[in-house]
């Protein structure tokens, strides 16, 4: 990638960055390559603009960057281990907990994986409602990334306002499930328990209110100079590099290809919604923000159709053997005990096979893949996370341009380390 | 030292007093006995540390959400407490805010940056996971971070709440300000029954408590040995 | 997903052309995979990425599994998406344990996605990728010893210790 042309857009010559006349090298003989020397200095895993605890090692010539070379693995948890020693239903809260802020996606990764692997088919009502919670949980893990990401630009304010948004969606995830984050409300067969009264209404009023805070987001970003400036033209990786690299999610979407798992395979009720796939043209920075801020929107009305076409009817399947009955019906049936029983201690076993079944993320195509053989425990969970494979791009969009690029690259990129590190 | 309050209006004439420099004799001492306050240099000094620490900006996992980027933002505020300036750099930094699970790759940098910190410093060991390895009890996290570092407070959760952090951060200021407060038990009258791991006052059990304690491990180990399968 | 008709064909179409490379189709769950002798495992992927009618040009993932104890004991796994007909297809190779590590071709120059993927199958499994430009841990320190997603090794972590429990109360 060739250098920036800084001197068409600032109007100066960078004449300091070439080497001094030639006067100098005769009188005091060749100096040291103070120009071209390179300097390896580590960012992270402790910095606090790099997301997580990403380690760089950063070749740099002044501050053009020349190498970038990203170290992962300090928030290694053993997860996919760890998931082999539990059974089925007691993965759920660990694999929730690798991408830490799009939890709900990791959910219906696997338990759609394992829905799959005992062909159960789940109740309208819960795949709306897993619908309505994946979608908020999209414009989360997106306001998460809006104010971090402003905030290590420099746009400090944009952290209290995203994060206003933010405290509202976990108080919707507190009234359905209790928790503001990690709720382990999905489980195989739907959702584990309805939602509450009242919860409809607030969500509605979030969803309606979502497009105009987005538009005072973009009110406060849009003619910032410094982040435009920061933005524009840095960070530019072509679409088919990208394709090749395996990147997926609003990083594609950016460079211009409207690649979604949503509308590319059908699953849950994705197909019944009108919604569109907001496309860059250039695949800067720039673009992977708007495409973003434009995403958030079109979840908001996801939501919206959502509520609007919320189906009445059970919340979970009503298969014995994988779901608990309800708790009314323990103490009328004896076989209901007997399969509550069964489930609670030892779970449900799995006939042997293996299924990959991935979901659009907020960072991209989230894949689970599960190995079943028999017996109640999986004998492997395995998540293709998006943000492992979209780091790889890291090192094109960075070399060649600033640190500071290098910065807004890495906060456009959206990495989180959970995922990445599993 | 008690003083009898006087109007607003007298104190205000006094002060006229002084500033002219007026006021003698009993009139001042009793000037000076409403504004002064006498205490301990150290009690001034932790005063002073614990409504204004700085913690670092450090955030490991799923915690680092709620803290540090959830408790700084306008609903939880964590500014009200004096910790506004978060800082990045360890050396400037009073507090160390454990949040989220500490990987063995990860253990060396954390504690690289403790001993970077100057004194006084505090640990907060935010979540289960650097409590005691939370859910995760596997070859890649370590097994609580008290395992390499010293903790202060423990602040139970998955994540937990912005409010539980902020409890924690106010318990942990009453420690510092040399009052470490026992809660449940001074709720229900329980002093005495603090054990103490390593070190301190009381670390040896009572000679009944490790009779009882002795009893309790024989007879769990002669289960073991004859096959109780649970316990393998 | 193909179907089962149209996996068939693949097969066959891939047979004519790379005879002996495919071991076995299987259609399982509505997910459609081939088994694939690992030292051909390249001129397959090569195959279904260029070929006219079946661009499966995208590799979405690389990951391994432990079948243990079935032998052959390790398999690695290549989805593929073709994005022209939206559909997905695995390629499985099956490899042995044996004195040494396991070995397989690595796809790096054909699918760059594949770098840190196979890094990661590396650092867990042991699997050695041939011709992986830094074929290096990636998740688990540099100086670590033992692959820790094998199925035989153990799960880590420490009994947690009750007062009772520990020797000096006696």
């Amino acid at each position: 990638m060739t250098e920036p042309n800084r001197e068409a857009e600032m109007g100066m010559s960078t004449d300091l960055l070439e080497t001094p006349p030639d006067s100098t090298f005769a009188e005091h003989g060749d100096p040291p390559d103070l120009d071209r020397e390179i300097m390896t200095i580590n960012i992270g895993p402790h910095h606090p603009a790099t997301h997580g605890v990403l380690r760089l090692v950063v070749d740099l010539e002044g501050e053009m960057v020349r190498e970038v070379r990203p170290v992962i693995g300090y928030v290694h948890t053993g997860i996919e281990k760890s998931c082999e020693d539990k059974s089925y239903w007691k993965v759920i809260p660990f694999v929730e907990r690798m991408d830490y802020v799009s939890y709900f996606f990791q959910m219906e990764a696997f338990c759609g994986a394992v829905e799959r692997l005992i062909d159960l088919e789940i109740p309208p009502r819960a795949k709306y409602l897993r619908t309505i919670f994946l979608e908020l949980n999209r414009i989360h893990s997106h306001l998460v990334w809006l104010g971090t990401t402003a905030l290590d630009l420099g746009a400090i304010s944009m952290l209290w306002y995203c994060f206003r948004e933010r405290d509202k969606i976990l108080d919707l995830f507190e009234m359905a499930t209790g928790q503001r984050m990690h709720t382990r409300y999905f489980q195989v067969g739907g959702v584990i328990e309805d939602i509450p009264l009242g919860f409809e209404a607030k969500c509605r009023a979030f969803a309606e209110e979502m497009p105009i805070r987005v538009g005072q987001y973009e009110d406060l970003l849009d003619r910032n100079e410094v982040f435009l400036s920061r933005t524009k033209g840095t960070g530019i990786v072509s679409r088919e590099r990208l394709l090749e690299l395996g990147v997926t999610g609003p990083l594609l979407r950016a460079a211009g290809d409207p690649w979604d798992l949503r509308k590319a395979f059908d699953y849950l009720v994705y197909p019944e919604m009108d919604f569109k796939i907001p496309v860059g043209t250039v695949g800067d920075n720039y673009d992977r923000y708007r495409v973003r801020v434009a995403e958030m929107v079109e979840s908001a009305s996801i939501v919206r159709q959502c509520l609007d076409a919320l189906p009445e009817g059970p919340f979970i399947a009503d298969d014995r053997k994988y779901v608990l009955p309800p708790r009314s019906e323990l103490s009328t049936s004896m076989e209901s005990l007997i399969h509550h029983f069964k489930l609670v201690t030892e779970g449900y076993r799995v006939a042997p096979g293996e299924v990959y079944y991935s979901i659009e993320g907020p960072r991209g195509e989230l894949g689970c893949f599960v190995v079943a053989d028999g017996s109640a425990k999986p004998a492997r969970v395995h998540f293709r996370d998006p943000s492992f494979v979209n780091l790889q791009a890291f090192r094109e969009m960075a070399v060649g341009g600033y640190v500071a690029d290098m910065i807004a690259s890495l906060g456009m990129l959206d990495p989180i380390l959970g995922g990445v590190d599993r | 030292m008690e003083v009898e309050r006087r109007s607003l209006r007298e104190k205000q004439i006094s002060a006229r007093d002084m500033l002219r420099g007026d006021l003698e004799g009993e009139d001042l001492e009793r000037y000076v006995e409403e504004r002064v306050v006498t205490t301990t240099f150290a009690k001034v000094q932790n005063w002073a540390r614990a409504n204004s620490i700085f913690p670092l900006t450090f955030g490991l996992a799923c915690c680092a959400i709620e803290a540090p980027i959830s408790i700084v933002t306008a609903r939880y505020d964590l500014a009200r407490f004096g910790a506004e300036a978060l800082r990045a750099s360890p050396r400037q930094a009073d507090l160390i805010i454990l949040s989220g699970r500490v990987s063995i790759k990860m253990a060396p940098v954390v504690r690289r940056l403790y001993d970077q910190m100057l004194e006084p410093k505090w640990v907060m060991a935010m979540g289960a996971c650097s409590s005691s390895a939370g859910m995760f009890a596997n070859y890649a996290v370590v097994q609580g971070a008290d395992k390499f570092m010293p903790v202060d407070i423990y602040v139970p959760g998955c994540p937990p709440r912005p409010e539980a952090v902020l409890y924690g951060f106010t318990k942990l200021q009453r420690k510092i300000m040399g009052s470490p407060d026992q809660s449940w038990r001074r709720r229900y009258d329980a002093y005495g029954t603090e054990e103490w791991a390593r070190g301190g006052p009381r670390s040896e059990p009572s000679p009944e408590a490790a009779r009882a304690y002795g009893e309790a491990r024989r007879s769990v180990e002669a289960l073991r040995e004859a096959g109780e399968p649970s316990l393998a | 997903m193909p179907d089962a008709p149209g996996l068939e064909l693949i097969r066959g179409e891939i047979d004519r052309d790379c005879p002996g490379a495919v071991l076995a189709t299987s259609f399982d769950r509505a997910q459609a995979a081939l088994i694939v002798d690992p030292e051909r495992v390249l001129e397959v992927l090569r195959w279904l990425a260029e070929q006219p009618g079946h661009r499966y040009d995208f590799l979405s993932s690389l990951h391994a599994a432990d079948y243990l104890p079935n032998q052959p004991r390790f398999a690695v796994h290549y989805e593929l998406i073709n994005r022209d007909r939206v559909e997905r297809i695995r390629i499985k190779a099956m490899l042995e344990d044996g004195a040494e590590l396991p070995e397989i071709d690595s796809c790096v120059e054909l699918f760059p996605t594949a770098n840190a993927q196979e890094r990661e199958v590396f650092d867990f499994f042991g699997i050695v990728f041939r011709g992986h430009p830094n074929l290096t841990r990636i998740l688990m320190p540099e100086d670590y010893v033992g692959w820790p997603q094998r199925r035989d090794f153990p799960i880590g972590g420490e009994p947690v210790t009750f007062t009772y429990s520990e020797a000096r109360y006696d």
